[in-house]
């Protein structure tokens, strides 16, 4: 699943955390074998609970921490294997956008601060005005107007939805091929919610590649094209997240999706796996789900069932999906 | 329908000031609504909306900064007559519960379950520890819980078994009323589809009386009859629940539905209100939301706009509503 057309992969991607439990050492398989492509151009949505592995994807993708096993495949190349010059094209071309605007951002920042950060450190602009160009530039692709007057406020005099939006301005500063974004409106108030998705939505549209990291499917559903389920470590489904989400083939995708709360009251949750997310440093054998699956057999309890094409452009790891 | 016409809460023009270094902060504002016997009242508002200061007003325990004035009653009784004591003793876990926001970290690490039921409710009833023990087992079995778990520590405990803990707790003395802020908000998707599915069920069991706070539209449709929308410290919007999310009549109210993402929808648009919610030590004058409202006039900039009925139990604090020909008013 890893090819040209991926414009940044993880191929058979560990990474496991060293601890110590009662005296003795023990790895946390926060993510164990993941293969995931984020085509150029397509928005794909990494949707998971607590403990999933999803925001340790996002951060090895981002070489932020170290794989174990497994590699990080930037336009087809293993990104430990890089050129200097190559690591630094890279650097620049994969943006992270966190989840929270209060505390990824320094607070004795003036916004032009924030936003020219990354280019001061990669040394893009040696000219002062080039620079400063290039951060009215950001601010005004997400509507912080007018440019030179929002630059020169201290990021502390700002809303929380303006903090996420010069969040999502000092990433696209650095003009970047992938913006990966880790639950980027789930610390915002519902009413400007809205505000930043639209921003980013603008930013689809002239070609960047996203991957956004969440808890919420609603908000997967309305921006991605594409969306890959994670719990405890693995990819459990991948499809176009039209298809997951009116018909989910992973036990595990039905029963988050019957989750979710809708603003109607005719419709009520429904919760359809019983039990919580079990600890990621002993994960149960065989399926990983199997102990809160409806539909677990004999075979789930012994066998891993590996991701296999279910139906054409529809991926599952579960032995029962059709 | 289980709802009676006994009014176990009545709240009449409740008010709370907030003394602060940049002055007095009015967290809310000439807030008036009842509850009835049975029944289950959502409040939803944002960040700062004074959803949680309402909660604490009613049963009486703001910070000491905080002054409060206007009436609460329950079943009838003014509470604001009573003493501390008399509070304790009379009122707060026998008649009325209260479960705070994140209180499920609140547990003591030191102590094991089973000591929480018994020193949590030790000021509260002459009960002995055998009979809160039994009592206590019996209600974590209504909330999902193994009633082993009461010889278990806190920190044995999942995020979501130390919610169904505290809410057995707050069940523990049979109260009549619980009032619960955002009793699911930073669990993961299936846990707290479990835990409304059970606050559903507890609800047929016991009859109970529930204020329910949530800054989250979809979990409050998943759980209220009725439904009261807070901004700026003032309710702008209540009715029940169908009716409010089914023909939304307040601006805000309108602008808030139409942020919430719904997995059902793909395409329409994924709005928002622009702006942000008003500093409250300096509010705007009039209406609190006329600095963001699209249908803003002369006088919503100079007068508050009083609570009004419009259709059946469904009222709203909004000028121009009897003006607006697209909400199809009569």
């Amino acid at each position: 699943m890893s090819d040209d057309n991926h414009v940044l992969a993880a191929n058979g991607l560990q990474v496991y955390f060293r601890v110590k439990v009662g005296g003795k050492r023990a790895n946390v398989r926060a993510v164990d074998g993941v293969t995931l492509g984020l085509e150029r151009g397509v928005s794909t949505g990494v949707v998971g609970e607590s403990g999933s592995g999803k925001t340790t994807l996002g951060k090895a993708l981002m070489k932020l921490v170290k794989p174990t096993a497994g590699s990080v495949l930037f336009k087809g190349k293993d990104v430990s294997k890089l050129s200097r010059s190559e690591f630094k094209k890279y650097r620049r071309s994969v943006q992270m956008v966190f989840q929270d605007p209060f505390d990824s951002i320094d607070p004795l920042f003036t916004v032009h601060d924030a936003v020219a950060e990354g280019l001061r450190i990669l040394g893009v602009y040696s000219d002062r005005a080039e620079l400063d160009q290039a951060v009215y530039r950001a601010l005004e692709t997400v509507r912080l107007v007018p440019a030179e007057d929002y630059a020169k406020r201290r990021i502390t005099s700002l809303s929380g939805g303006q903090r996420q939006r010069v969040g999502v301005a000092r990433a696209i500063a650095m003009n970047p091929e992938v913006v990966i974004l880790d639950e980027p409106v789930s610390m915002l108030d519902a009413s400007v919610k809205g505000e930043i998705i639209n921003v980013m939505g603008q930013l689809k549209s002239v070609g960047k590649t996203f991957m956004m990291i969440t808890h919420d499917i609603s908000t997967v559903r309305f921006f991605t094209e594409r969306v890959a389920v994670m719990y405890l470590g693995k990819v459990v489904e991948v499809g176009p997240t039209d298809e997951v989400v009116n018909e989910p083939l992973h036990p595990y995708t039905q029963a988050l999706v019957a989750a979710v709360p809708v603003p109607d009251p005719s419709q009520k949750v429904k919760s359809l796996a019983q039990g919580e997310i079990p600890n990621a440093i002993a994960p149960p054998p065989g399926c990983r789900f199997h102990p809160r699956c409806p539909l677990a057999q004999e075979i789930c309890r012994r066998e891993e069932p590996l991701l296999r094409e279910v139906r054409p452009g529809r991926y599952a790891a579960c032995h029962f999906a059709q | 329908m289980l709802v009676s016409q006994t009014r176990a809460i009545g709240v009449e023009g409740l008010n709370v000031e907030f003394y602060t270094p940049r002055g007095a902060l009015r967290a809310v504002n000439d807030v008036s609504f009842e509850v009835y016997e049975g029944e289950s009242l959502g409040i939803v508002g944002e960040s700062g909306s004074g959803k949680t200061t309402l909660a604490s007003a009613i049963i009486r325990v703001l910070p000491s900064n905080a002054r409060s004035w206007g009436r609460v009653t329950v079943y009838g009784k003014d509470l604001g007559s009573m003493s501390e004591s008399q509070l304790n003793r009379e009122v707060r876990w026998r008649v009325i519960s209260y479960v705070p926001q994140a209180s499920q970290n609140a547990l003591d690490p030191l102590y094991r379950v089973g000591d929480q039921f018994v020193e949590t409710v030790r000021a509260h009833t002459d009960m002995s520890e055998k009979q809160v023990l039994e009592k206590a087992s019996e209600l974590l079995k209504h909330v999902g819980v193994d009633p082993s778990k009461l010889n278990s520590y806190p920190w044995e405990l999942s995020g979501g078994q130390k919610q169904r803990v505290m809410i057995a707790l707050a069940l523990l003395l049979s109260p009549k009323i619980v009032i619960l802020d955002e009793p699911t908000t930073a669990m993961d998707t299936i846990i707290q589809a479990q835990i409304l599915e059970m606050f559903r069920q507890l609800k047929q069991f016991e009859r109970l009386t529930t204020i329910f706070i949530s800054h989250d539209i979809s979990v409050i449709a998943n759980v209220a009859d009725r439904v009261g929308v807070m901004y700026a410290g003032r309710l702008v919007e209540i009715g029940p629940v169908e009716d409010v999310f089914g023909r939304p009549l307040h601006p805000y109210t309108q602008g808030l539905l139409r942020s919430v993402p719904d997995i059902r929808r793909k395409d329409g648009s994924f709005g928002y209100i622009p702006g942000s919610p008003p500093d409250l030590v300096n509010p705007p004058s009039g209406c609190p939301f006329h600095p963001r409202c699209s249908y803003a006039v002369e006088i919503c900039r100079k007068l508050m706009p009083p609570m009004e009925l419009y259709a059946k139990d469904h009222y709203a604090a909004c000028h121009v509503i009897s003006s607006r020909k697209d909400l199809g008013l009569g």
